[in-house]
């Protein structure tokens, strides 16, 4: 292993991050022939599968910041998210001309009519709108999304030319539960130490999960938690945040940074969450469909985009995370117009209510500009935190 | 879909005592209730187990009609719901905050279960887990797939029907103490399929011209029944025969199609509408059409619960369970865009429009995030133009009637441009209202 300081690691990260033209991918695609790539957007897809197929998985989430959308405005109406405007505007200015196919998880309403759009603009690629069961019995949930995956699994092999076997991808399946425990051991440790793993670098970190394959991926998190343990950073006084609600859109990088400065740790989000989405490791041996599709049913994340059954279970989730993070408080932090996350907010919120944890709301959109308002009101959200805990 | 005063015929009469009866029979608290969606919904199956359906999505239309909706919706906006949702979400529960008053004057009883089948929109479901938390009440989910690949898959179908089997009947059997028999539910569904084809025939007519009646505006009148608490009665088949009646004589008589003030003196332009119509200024808004001559003659929104012209699709009661499925699966919004496209650029074509106009709701992405490419594409296929507005569905904050009569009257023009200059017309009308 190399020894990058975690200034370099950070630059390398914000380096893919600031790439809105996938050059990393670009490159993987080009080493070898034959290789293929998938791009996908947030929530949710079975990137082993992609992976078992000799392809790339590509997590799109939008084009951030700075990028410029010219094109998009003519695609989408004014009252919906940012997120689809900006994604098609990578797509027709021709970034994501390398990518051979696009998954588009069951999310929500705007993600699941942009499958169709993708079909009506890009008539030459893949498109997969990737549905996952809103019923979680085996017999019932379990025998579709099976079913599902095997659809994938065949799509999938007709576009890269070759049969996925078994071994193939309970091979994929390992090396994506080593990359998912080196992710949550990334989370463990800035929960712990978050003085010494900022949020802003964190999302850096699984920013880059999103370009590069599994196995490099894994070997950065692995360098940069030797790396920040091996820096001397001062502690803040700073209270401990959940940050959810920010499962699709991404907010914009300032706003994280902006979070941190004002006074507010934030010790676990929903950001990417493929990345942590599926709880423990994946069964390895023995039908691996089988074994993807229970681990969705049972130890999936709870997200706005989920169904929950049990209405006594709704927001225990959260309340958990809460209580395993020892945070003081709650930021919901939604993107504007987000469907799922601003249905599920009251519902959550009055979870949160209940046991008297402080928390606040707060809209972006990717981006968003103005970080003043929003530093102004974690900080006195912080202020006011610290204040209670010390009576 | 129903409940603005318009001039009536004995089919709407008939209909408006259709209504108000299911309104009494909720409120009655003499049989058990269950609140579900339009769009896909199951009412044979509920009537199987003598369980009334009650429909939010049209308790708020109502209260939107009768001017009470904005005030529905700033209260659930103060309890802490976003501006940005969809606005028969708020409505409902402002509603409930306003004292759940149905709108037969009396209070909804709370229901005894809600049947969550979210077809062609996500928004259900977290809708139902916010109802949930107020009525604590048995929640079945009925998880309706996206047909992302424009046709329902086999692997689709069986899913709906293991949890029909294994989830909602069951349900239905509990809430009601009544047994499931399929023989009951084969018999609705053969008075259904009666129905429904007398139901398409009546969207045909508008092929005609001039059109009869209107498709859209008209249209919401005409699919109450068959899209509510009656598909499957006897009341339905009989609403069906008298409208088809009323129909024929209009044809007989060479007239236009009826609108709020009588019979439309002549028609000047032939529109296909894509999404909702605006509720709270919906007299106004059709007025608008009217006075200019147009006439809608297809619109999704007469699709939007459940697809009967498109591919054929009946209920069938030699197959009940799987075609409730396929209908669940077939509902406009359920159907990818292309298919969409497909659909309305046909309807463009088979019922000899001028164009196209989207009324883009707000906050309604099921319908409305993508629009703006169907319409490139449809303009693309059809060599029509397009329009582009945006409304509402129930909050009066966003129809701006100026901007809407703007956009309509600069689209008219364009029509009659296209029609003098006999070519097609580039750029679309695509603006805000
Ligand atoms: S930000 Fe929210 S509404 Fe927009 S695409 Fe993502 S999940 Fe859907
Ligand atoms: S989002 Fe659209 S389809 Fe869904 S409930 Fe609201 S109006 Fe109906």
């Amino acid at each position: 292993m190399s020894h990058r300081s975690v200034h370099d690691l950070v630059a390398f990260c914000q380096a893919i991050f600031d790439d809105l033209d996938f050059t990393r991918a670009r490159e993987w695609k080009a080493a070898q022939p034959g290789r293929g790539v998938i791009g996908y957007m947030p929530v949710y897809v079975p990137r082993e599968i992609i992976h078992a197929a000799g392809m790339l998985a590509l997590g799109i989430l939008g084009g951030g910041s700075d990028l410029e959308v010219i094109h998009g405005d003519a695609y989408y109406q004014s009252y919906i998210c940012r997120i689809p405007r900006s994604t098609l505007e990578l797509a027709v200015t021709g970034r994501l001309d390398f990518v051979d196919g696009m998954m588009f998880p069951s999310t929500c309403d705007v993600i699941r009519n942009m499958s169709g759009i993708w079909k009506l603009m890009f008539k030459d690629k893949y498109v997969r709108y990737f549905d996952v069961p809103q019923n979680f019995k085996d017999e019932v949930g379990g025998v579709f999304y099976e079913n599902e995956l095997r659809e994938l699994k065949e799509g999938l092999e007709r576009i890269s030319g070759r049969k996925i076997t078994d071994e193939q991808l309970n091979h994929s399946i390992a090396i994506y539960n080593e990359n998912r425990a080196w992710v949550n051991k990334v989370y463990d440790y800035r929960s712990a130490f978050p003085w010494k793993a900022p949020s802003a670098e964190v999302y850096l970190l699984m920013r880059a999960g999103m370009v590069l394959p599994p196995e490099e991926h894994t070997l950065l998190m692995q360098e940069y938690i030797a790396a920040a343990e091996a820096e001397n950073r001062p502690m803040r006084d700073n209270c401990r945040v959940v940050l959810t609600g920010g499962f699709c859109e991404q907010p914009p990088l300032p706003l994280i940074k902006s979070l941190e400065i004002s006074g507010c740790y934030i010790v676990d989000d929903d950001f990417m969450l493929v990345n942590r989405w599926i709880q423990g490791d994946v069964e390895t041996t023995g039908d691996p469909l089988r074994n993807l599709s229970r681990a969705f049913l049972h130890h999936s994340g709870q997200t706005a985009a989920k169904y929950e059954p049990d209405m006594d279970v709704k927001g225990k989730y959260l309340l958990d995370i809460i209580r395993k993070r020892s945070a003081d408080g709650v930021i919901f932090s939604a993107a504007s117009f987000c469907d799922p996350a601003l249905l599920d907010q009251p519902m959550m919120i009055s979870r949160v209510e209940a046991k008297g944890i402080p928390y606040i709301t707060l809209q972006y959109a990717e981006n968003s500009g103005q970080m003043q308002p929003i530093r102004e009101q974690s900080g006195t959200f912080a202020d006011s935190i610290k204040l209670w805990s010390g009576v | 879909m129903s409940g603005a005063e318009v001039t009536k015929s004995n089919s709407q009469l008939i209909q408006k005592a259709m209504i108000s009866r299911n309104y009494d029979r909720i409120t009655s608290g003499e049989c058990k209730v269950s609140s579900t969606f339009v769009p896909g919904n199951l009412n044979e199956l509920l009537m199987c187990f003598d369980i009334a359906n009650n429909l939010p999505e049209i308790n708020a239309i109502q209260n939107a009609m009768r001017k009470k909706s904005g005030d529905m919706i700033q209260e659930a906006e103060r309890s802490g719901h976003s501006e940005d949702v969809c606005t028969y979400v708020k409505a409902d529960i402002g509603m409930m905050a306003k004292g759940n008053i149905a709108p037969n004057g009396k209070p909804f009883r709370d229901p005894d279960m809600l049947l969550l089948s979210y077809s062609g929109c996500f928004t259900f479901m977290k809708w139902f887990e916010l109802l949930r938390e107020q009525y604590k009440c048995p929640t079945v989910m009925l998880h309706v797939p996206y047909a992302a690949d424009g046709q329902p898959t086999q692997n689709m179908r069986d899913y709906i029907v293991k949890q029909l089997k294994d989830e909602v009947i069951p349900t239905m059997e509990k809430v009601s103490g009544i047994k499931f028999d399929i023989d009951r539910l084969r018999e609705y569904l053969r008075k259904s399929a009666q129905a429904e084809n007398n139901l398409v025939w009546m969207l045909e007519q508008s092929k005609r011209r001039p059109s009869p009646i209107d498709c859209y505006f008209g249209g919401v009148y005409y699919m109450g029944p068959i899209f509510t608490a009656f598909r499957g009665t006897d009341e339905a088949i009989q609403y069906y025969d008298l409208l088809r009646l009323e129909i024929e004589e209009r044809i007989a008589k060479g007239l236009c199609a009826q609108t709020l003030d009588g019979d439309m003196p002549e028609e000047k332009y032939r529109l296909v509408v894509e999404g909702p119509p605006n509720w709270t200024s919906f007299r106004e808004f059709w007025q608008m059409f009217a006075e200019a001559g147009a006439v809608v003659v297809a619109s999704s929104y007469t699709k939007v619960g459940g697809v009967y012209d498109y591919d054929g699709f009946r209920h069938d009661p030699d197959h009940p369970l799987e075609s409730l499925a396929d209908y669940c699966l077939g509902v406009y919004t359920n159907r990818n865009l292309p298919t969409r496209v497909d659909m309305l650029a046909r309807n463009l074509k088979e019922y000899d429009a001028d164009g196209l106009l989207i009324n883009s709701i707000k906050s309604c992405n099921s319908f409305s995030a993508g629009q703006l490419v169907m319409l490139r594409e449809i303009e693309k296929l059809t060599g029509k133009p397009g329009a582009f507005i945006e409304t509402d569905l129930v909050d009066p904050r966003y129809f701006s009637a100026a901007n809407v009569k703007n956009r309509l009257e600069s689209y008219f023009q364009m029509i009659d441009q296209k029609r003098r200059a006999g070519g097609f017309i580039t750029g679309n009308a695509a603006a805000s209202a």
